[in-house]
């Protein structure tokens, strides 16, 4: 339930609880209002009638704590206003919408998501593959237009097993995918910013090498400057015709003009596709294509991580306040 | 063996036919008119069946083919295939079992997936232009939720390693316990019902198992619950389930079979919480080649008297 929206308003004594700016509301204040932050004092700039820049100077000069969305960009600019920020808490997976080099700058710590989301994302990601292959939404197009008792007969998929996938990003949320999809007898490569000495998989060093020993991408990786349209041409070329490309991260790790292109001229067999690089507009071309599935956004839209992100969240907060470790804090930038 | 004549009794596979063709004398049920035609002209020749879910080997068709030494059925299900007269007349059946385990097993999880998280849903979402005019809404967690197996052969055994990687409690009932595995064993398919989230049904068409999920099974698993289906229709009381569905006493459901392929009930249709596949948990490139060699190699094994691939009867 909603508590009533006024900057400040809290039953006991607002003056002595640890203050935290929020700019936009996260979608888990949207869909589970503000109680679970009782303990803190919180600055609404949206519900300010002032512009942004004035209600931080006024407001948010002593600011230690800020909560952010992902779609939220801190930039520089905002990050100037606001001189005594020590911590940044995000509710997003991707830390792309943050000025990394100026926070390490600053020596403004970062809170991320940890891994809470990870298993919701990972369940999305096998869901695509799994649908791309054995073309179950196909399927259940073809039966609900009444197909199946006609001569159009439902084209046959692809074996899960023995597919060789390749995860671009072994973090939390990679880890989870290569251990559901052993399950099903895949076998696993990666690469990613760092080979892990904990996992057997074997470990390619680019992902061009990656894309040729592989008949599924899997990307689970974050956006830099370094990822950004990392899944380029060639990529897609070297992965070859029956390949698929699932992607969980950010519309902007593949290079979208390119990957149309490839499935338009039957380059690469099929994709499933939760990011866009301009969300919510997707390319005409594959609202009409049966070898993509397409979803919207929301791979963590479960109320489950929802709420398991409200407990994160308070929990770094808490730590943060009483000088402890952060829960989930943002090492190598 | 091109002497040898065999019976094909549908369009089952292109690959499977041409086999045949080259190895035998291959005679193709559907070409004929009726059925009187077909037996005029085949029924003292005919030495082998191919038969797969949809035509099989009936009592009928059976006892019109006196020269019938084997029964060689493309699908590891044998429901269609008159098993008792089978073994009467001594003819052999064999079928095509663990090469399809893995993809039934896949679509399985598929289907839990595509009803849990919505995708199919999300799917149209896109298509329809719908995303610039608002999020898709939440849905549930998939990992971890409590799944039930209707029958722990190897579909079944291949369906609870697939969700027990995503953290799913796995629970079954089955013709008898099984006690090397850990999961837990329910000795009827209410208490099954009762106490998982997700009913997958994975066991043979037999007597028994007809309706097996009927009214009681379906509320039993309620309105949160999911049924999946990779069995056979007939394994569900169609039109309880479909008023389950329309009434909300159903969370939702996950279909690769229907009790009379190829029709599905229409009312389905305007349902976003149910999954439709028009019966294809076998039907991927490598698997169908794959039971197209294991029904020519236990053809080829029976006439030069080795021993069958995988015999039944």
């Amino acid at each position: 339930m909603a508590t009533p929206n006024h900057p400040g308003n809290h039953d006991h004594q607002s003056k002595e609880l640890p203050q935290v700016l929020v700019l936009e509301p996260p979608p888990i204040m949207k869909l589970h209002g503000d109680r679970f932050l009782n303990d803190f004092q919180l600055l609404k700039a949206w519900e300010s009638p002032l512009p942004l820049d004035q209600f931080l100077s006024i407001h948010a000069q002593s600011v230690k704590a800020l909560l952010t969305p992902g779609r939220y960009p801190l930039t520089r600019n905002i990050l100037q206003l606001l001189p005594s920020l020590q911590l940044v808490v995000t509710t997003s997976a991707g830390l792309n919408h943050i000025d990394l080099p100026e926070f390490q700058r600053r020596g403004i710590a970062i809170a991320s998501a940890g891994d809470v989301y990870s298993e919701d994302v990972a369940d999305m990601a096998v869901g695509l593959l799994i649908d791309v292959l054995r073309k179950i939404s196909a399927a259940d197009r073809y039966v609900r237009k009444g197909l199946w008792d006609t001569k159009a007969e439902f084209p046959l998929g692809s074996k899960l097993c023995s597919k060789r996938v390749g995860i671009v990003g072994l973090g939390s949320i990679g880890q989870e995918v290569a251990k559901r999809l052993q399950a099903f007898g895949c076998r696993i490569i990666y690469t990613s910013r760092n080979k892990k000495p904990s996992v057997s998989y074997p470990y390619y060093s680019n992902v061009l090498e990656l894309a040729a020993d592989s008949d599924v991408l899997i990307i689970c990786c974050g956006l830099t400057e370094q990822t950004r349209h990392m899944i380029n041409k060639y990529v897609m070329l070297a992965l070859g015709k029956e390949g698929v490309v699932i992607n969980i991260g950010r519309g902007a790790i593949i290079d979208e003009k390119e990957l149309v292109q490839c499935l338009v001229q039957r380059e690469l067999a099929g994709a499933g596709l939760d990011v866009f690089e301009n969300e919510p507009h997707v390319p005409r071309e594959l609202l009409t294509m049966d070898n993509v599935v397409l979803s919207p956004h929301r791979a963590v839209r479960t109320p489950e991580s929802l709420t398991a992100m409200c407990e994160h969240v308070k929990g770094n907060l808490e730590a943060f306040f009483s000088n402890k470790p952060l829960l989930s804090p943002v090492m190598n930038i | 063996m091109d002497s040898i004549t065999v019976l094909m009794t549908s369009p089952m596979s292109d690959y499977l036919e041409n086999q045949l063709k080259d190895r035998f004398n291959l005679v193709k049920l559907w070409t004929y008119s009726s059925k009187t035609d077909f037996f005029k002209h085949n029924s003292h020749s005919i030495r082998a069946i191919v038969g797969n879910t949809k035509i099989g080997a009936d009592a009928e068709l059976i006892d019109s083919l006196p020269e019938l030494e084997i029964v060689s059925s493309y699908s590891v299900g044998l429901d269609k295939i008159d098993l008792r007269k089978c073994q009467e007349k001594g003819i052999r059946v064999t079928n095509t079992p663990d090469v399809l385990t893995d993809d039934v097993a896949d679509v399985a999880m598929g289907l839990m997936l595509a009803v849990v998280r919505r995708v199919c849903e999300c799917d149209r979402f896109v298509r329809r232009g719908l995303w610039p005019k608002g999020d898709f809404r939440l849905t549930n967690k998939f990992s971890g939720m409590q799944v039930g197996i209707v029958g722990l052969g190897r579909i079944g055994s291949a369906i609870a390693k697939r969700a027990e990687a995503f953290g799913c409690p796995i629970s079954y009932y089955s013709r008898s316990e099984k006690p090397e595995t850990n999961y837990k064993y329910f000795s009827n398919i209410i208490d099954l019902a009762v106490n998982c989230q997700i009913l997958v049904v994975a066991c043979a068409l037999t007597e028994e198992t007809h309706h097996i999920v009927n009214r009681e099974v379906i509320d039993a698993l309620g309105p949160e619950g999911i049924l999946i289906n990779i069995g056979r229709g007939s394994h569900i009381d169609e039109p309880e389930l479909v008023s389950a569905l329309l009434e909300g006493r159903l969370g939702g459901a996950g279909l690769d079979v229907f009790e009379n392929e190829p029709e599905v009930p229409e009312q389905l249709f305007g349902l976003e919480n149910v999954v439709l596949m028009p019966h294809v948990g076998s039907d991927t490139v490598e698997t169908t080649d794959a039971m197209a060699d294991l029904v020519i190699k236990n053809l080829e094994a029976h006439f030069l008297k080795k021993p069958l691939l995988t015999p039944v009867v």
